[in-house]
């Protein structure tokens, strides 16, 4: 039973991991793609912050009479990410607006006809 | 222990909202259930301790994300993803249980969740925590890890957002002439 529950975080992580990938590689409307992407992308930045999480440890902001706190390091790293995240998302969805102008869809099968048929 | 309580709960919660995302069909919905995931997971992130990745995600993920989406359905004007049914679901179901059931039995190595003496808190994270202060003046110790120790690879981010900036305004920028525009001038053109 203790570990489960200490394994819990983990777990469920990978499951949301999954839901994301499953989407990417089995829905053919881009839109949804993207937001498949970004359900993994969450489920990373989960992975990272429940490694960093102490039992009993507080925020990492120095106050008197604290001495245990979560580790910093992964809170750095999934800052950038976050932000680097939202970048790539907002270019991928330029190109779905682009992919729409050109082709008249954004499904993946009928883009693949479109092309298949010239 | 209430900790523990919420952060099942909220994990339990994410887990749903991330299936109805799978089952849903009507865009806008699907956008508004990200918006919501993306929030869940920012309440998670301050139940692990992690304050400064809370209110970012709360921002940027769950507001700017899904205002970038909205922007796009309304672009697209598409409604609906299309089901066509072609897709059997059953490889990328077996694939995707696969990978899960390798990672899973990936974690029965990881040390336990909220583990002080985890080897990944043991490394490089006391020394920012005892130093911040002395080297930086700097309180928050997240704050003084990303704009002072690692300031170049902050610079480094602001490339990578500068450039996606860039790609987007000409990608979608500007004036171009739509394909229905070029069409007509053809047929014109026929006349």
């Amino acid at each position: 039973m203790d570990f489960i529950f200490s394994h819990y975080n983990y777990w469920i992580t990978i499951f949301l991991m999954m839901v994301g990938f499953y989407i990417v590689i089995s829905r053919g409307n881009l839109i949804k793609k993207i937001i498949g992407l970004n359900i993994f992308q969450v489920s990373a930045f989960l992975l990272y912050i429940s490694i960093g999480a102490v039992q009993g440890g507080a925020a990492p902001i120095i106050t008197e009479g604290v001495e245990l706190y979560s580790n910093p390091l992964p809170h750095v790293l999934i800052l950038t990410a976050i932000v680097v995240g939202v970048a790539t998302t907002a270019l991928a969805l330029a190109l779905v607006v682009r992919i729409k102008e050109s082709y008249g869809t954004i499904e993946e099968d009928e883009i693949h006809e479109h092309d298949h048929s010239l | 222990m209430i900790d523990i309580v919420i952060n099942i709960v909220l994990l339990a919660f994410l887990a749903i909202t991330a299936i109805a995302i799978v089952r849903m069909t009507n865009l806008f919905a699907i956008i508004m259930l990200f918006g919501i995931f993306s929030f869940l997971s920012a309440g998670l992130f301050v139940v692990m301790d992690a304050v400064d990745v809370a209110f970012t995600e709360a921002a940027v993920g769950a507001g700017i994300s899904t205002v970038l989406m909205i922007a796009t359905i309304a672009l697209t004007k598409v409604q609906k993803e299309k089901h066509t049914g072609k897709h059997r679901p059953w490889l990328p179901l077996a694939v995707v249980i696969i990978t899960g059931a390798t990672l899973v039995y990936g974690t029965l190595d990881i040390p336990a969740f909220g583990d002080p003496e985890a080897p990944a808190q043991k490394h490089v994270a006391p020394y920012y925590i005892k130093q911040s202060i002395p080297d930086t003046g700097v309180p928050n110790v997240v704050t003084a890890v990303l704009a002072s120790y690692r300031g170049f690879d902050t610079l480094g981010e602001v490339v990578v957002v500068f450039t996606a900036g860039i790609a987007v305004l000409l990608l979608i920028g500007g004036k171009r002439t739509k394909q229905s525009a070029i069409k007509k001038e053809r047929e014109k053109d026929d006349t």
